[in-house]
């Protein structure tokens, strides 16, 4: 009995900081949403107050919506970030089936060289790159973001999914390569359905500051038909006005799309496809 | 149909060398086991013959034909892993079909060979399921299907009953000589238990360090052990070694099997005290220390009433004795 209630204690404890946690992870969240639906008046008296029907407004709804080519924003986040975390997932998981599966000389050094992208921040590099990206014509391109993003994701893609590859089992490819599945096969339709967790981390890991990021879009593709939702929401926000309705709109709007994703990755985090597979 | 040649099989990982010259014969249809010590390279020349690891240098051929640069999937091989190493993704049926739409067969063709080897295992009613919903008994027998679809020259195992309980291990074993007999198909396989070895086995090769000890029947290899490794390898209880000068004879190393050793209260040529007894109910194993020959096991038949402390006399029967050189080789074995 004494068991159960410091089990019961410690659960407590356990949701007591979760939530905790969660209250102070959502608050900016919350308070982004609710005061983009108040007048300009209201979210500046009171900013915690959620919308009442006096202080309801949609204004800068109308502002984001009307001004500059909101949709056309959205669409070159979501082309960017979709199409980059394609890429890096799969270059990323070939790079680390290699490191992980084949045994040829190099193999440690090539996989430390992979890594080293995790710790030298890829903006170091950005003259190179803005040089690199007039050089071949792709300045002002979806392509020079997505090139970028991919190579920004791959070193940290490429070291958690081939420490997740080396726990797939080596009878099970071996009994694949016995029954006259290609590499490619074993690939595809062995490895990576096993590693679909990792692939789902690495996918919300990715997302987040390609959607995020002002540094590159501001740099490589400033252009009103490829900006993206971050750059194109700086335009409220002035030197000396600000137009707080629609920025806090633009962002409210600009969370949806990531929820969206990362409710397609969190489904896949699920466990347990491997069980019964290898005893 | 299904003969294997091995000439001289090295193979390697970096320096470290764990084959080192392995030459082998199997003949069409036989059941050859290999057993050694864990790490002696039985999974390493399994996975070599199935063409999975390279090896360094030598040659094998099955059925007369080299197949050193044969894909695994067209050497005419299946293998069984210890691991079930089942598609987890895939249920029962595709499972064990996989390997055959893989090689382009027609899907009616496919059909019916599950449908047989599912009946041959008891595996109807489970074909829709995943591996994940199956007990440890039903996914080694599925994996043991997809082998047999693929209808192989050679059939290779690898400890295929290692993670089964004692009963269903029994039951499996049972269900994998049926097997060779009605498929007469040539086995390989390997184990670390003596009981599977010796009641599947044609030919049981002795594995140890990369070299084999020895080739033979499980009862050549128990009555005429090659050498000391052999002899102490094969056969449970393990023999009891004695020193040559010690029993009074020219051989370096005497060996006598448990069950080669007679006990008295009365009167025999050692004296020795009882240092345990296991009674095992069909068997009772008597442990003891003598101060002429040093310790000894002793197996006897049927239940005996010695207890820990006794005064006993044993006594080698005649012929039980193995005699081994300062090389541990055989000089001249018991009959
Ligand atoms: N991929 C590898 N790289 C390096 N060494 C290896 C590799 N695979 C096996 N070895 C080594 O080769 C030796 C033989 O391994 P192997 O798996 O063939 O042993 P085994 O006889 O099957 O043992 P067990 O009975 O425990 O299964 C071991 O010393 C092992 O450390
Ligand atoms: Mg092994």
């Amino acid at each position: 009995m004494s068991k159960a209630r410091t089990s019961f204690a410690r659960t407590g404890a356990v949701h007591v900081a979760l939530i905790a946690y969660t209250l102070v992870a959502l608050f900016p969240v919350f308070l982004t949403i609710a005061n983009s639906f108040k007048s300009r008046n209201a979210i500046f008296r009171e900013p915690l107050a959620i919308p009442t029907p006096e202080t309801f407004s949609l204004i800068g709804y109308e502002t984001v919506l009307k001004q500059g080519d909101f949709i056309g924003y959205f669409q070159n986040s979501v082309v960017v970030t979709v199409v980059s975390i394609a890429l890096v997932l799969l270059f990323g998981a070939m790079a680390a089936f290699a490191l992980s599966e084949y045994r040829f000389r190099g193999n440690t050094l090539m996989g430390l060289y992979l890594a080293l992208g995790i710790m030298i921040p890829i903006r170091l590099g950005t003259v190179a790159i803005l040089q690199g990206m007039v050089a071949t014509n792709l300045v002002n391109t979806l392509t020079a973001l997505i090139l970028v993003y991919t190579a920004q994701g791959l070193p940290l893609a490429v070291f958690i999914l081939s420490e997740f590859m080396r726990t797939v089992s080596d009878d099970l490819k071996n009994a694949g390569r016995i029954d006259g599945l290609s590499e490619y096969a074993i690939f595809f339709r062995l490895v990576l359905p096993l590693i679909r967790p990792a692939m789902a981390t690495v996918a919300v890991f990715t997302m987040i500051p390609i959607w995020n990021d002002l540094w590159f879009p501001l740099i490589l593709a400033p252009a009103e038909t490829t900006k993206t939702v971050t750059l194109g929401s700086q335009i409220f926000i002035g030197q000396f006005v600000t137009n707080w309705n629609a920025v806090l709109s633009a962002l409210s709007l600009a969370i949806f799309p990531v929820l969206v994703l990362y409710v397609i990755f969190s489904r896949q985090l699920i466990r347990g496809i491997t069980a019964g597979a290898v005893k | 149909m299904g003969s294997l040649q091995l000439q001289s099989i090295r193979k390697s990982y970096g320096g470290h060398e764990v084959l080192k010259g392995i030459d082998l014969e199997v003949k069409d249809g036989e059941f050859v086991i290999f057993v050694g010590p864990s790490g002696c390279g039985k999974s390493t020349l399994l996975r070599t013959i199935a063409g999975l690891e390279d090896a360094t240098s030598g040659s094998v051929q099955i059925d007369g034909v080299e197949v050193g640069h044969v894909a695994p999937a067209k050497r005419g091989i299946a293998m069984v892993f210890q691991s079930y190493a089942l598609y987890p993704h895939l249920t029962v049926k595709d499972n064990i079909s996989l390997g055959l739409k893989q090689a382009g067969v027609p899907k009616p063709e496919i059909d019916d060979k599950v449908r047989k080897a599912a009946g041959m295992l008891s595996l109807d009613p489970y074909l829709a399921r995943r591996p994940a919903e199956l007990s440890g008994g039903q996914r080694q027998r599925v994996a043991i299907g997809r082998a047999i679809v693929r209808e192989p020259k050679l059939f290779l195992f690898d400890e295929p009953l290692s993670n089964l309980d004692a009963a269903l291990r029994v039951n499996t074993r049972l269900e994998i000589a049926r097997l060779h007999r009605s498929l007469k198909a040539t086995m390989i396989y390997v184990t670390h238990d003596q009981v599977e070895a010796m009641t599947l086995a044609d030919k049981i090769v002795v594995l140890n360090g990369g070299r084999i000890e020895q080739v033979g029947s499980p009862m050549e290899l128990y009555n005429r052990p090659a050498n000391l490794f052999v002899a102490g390898f094969i056969g449970s209880p393990q023999m009891n070694f004695i020193d040559g000068e010690k029993f009074g004879d020219s051989a370096k190393t005497v060996g006598i099997r448990p069950e080669h050793i007679g006990l008295s209260r009365d009167g025999g040529k050692w004296k020795a005290k009882v240092i345990h007894v296991e009674h095992l109910g069909a068997d009772t194993i008597v442990y003891l220390e003598s101060d002429d020959v040093g310790p000894l096991t002793v197996r006897l038949f049927g239940e005996h009433r010695y207890a820990a402390d006794d005064v006993v006399h044993a006594t080698p029967v005649i012929g039980g004795l193995h005699r081994f050189d300062a090389d541990g080789r055989v000089i001249n074995s018991g009959q």
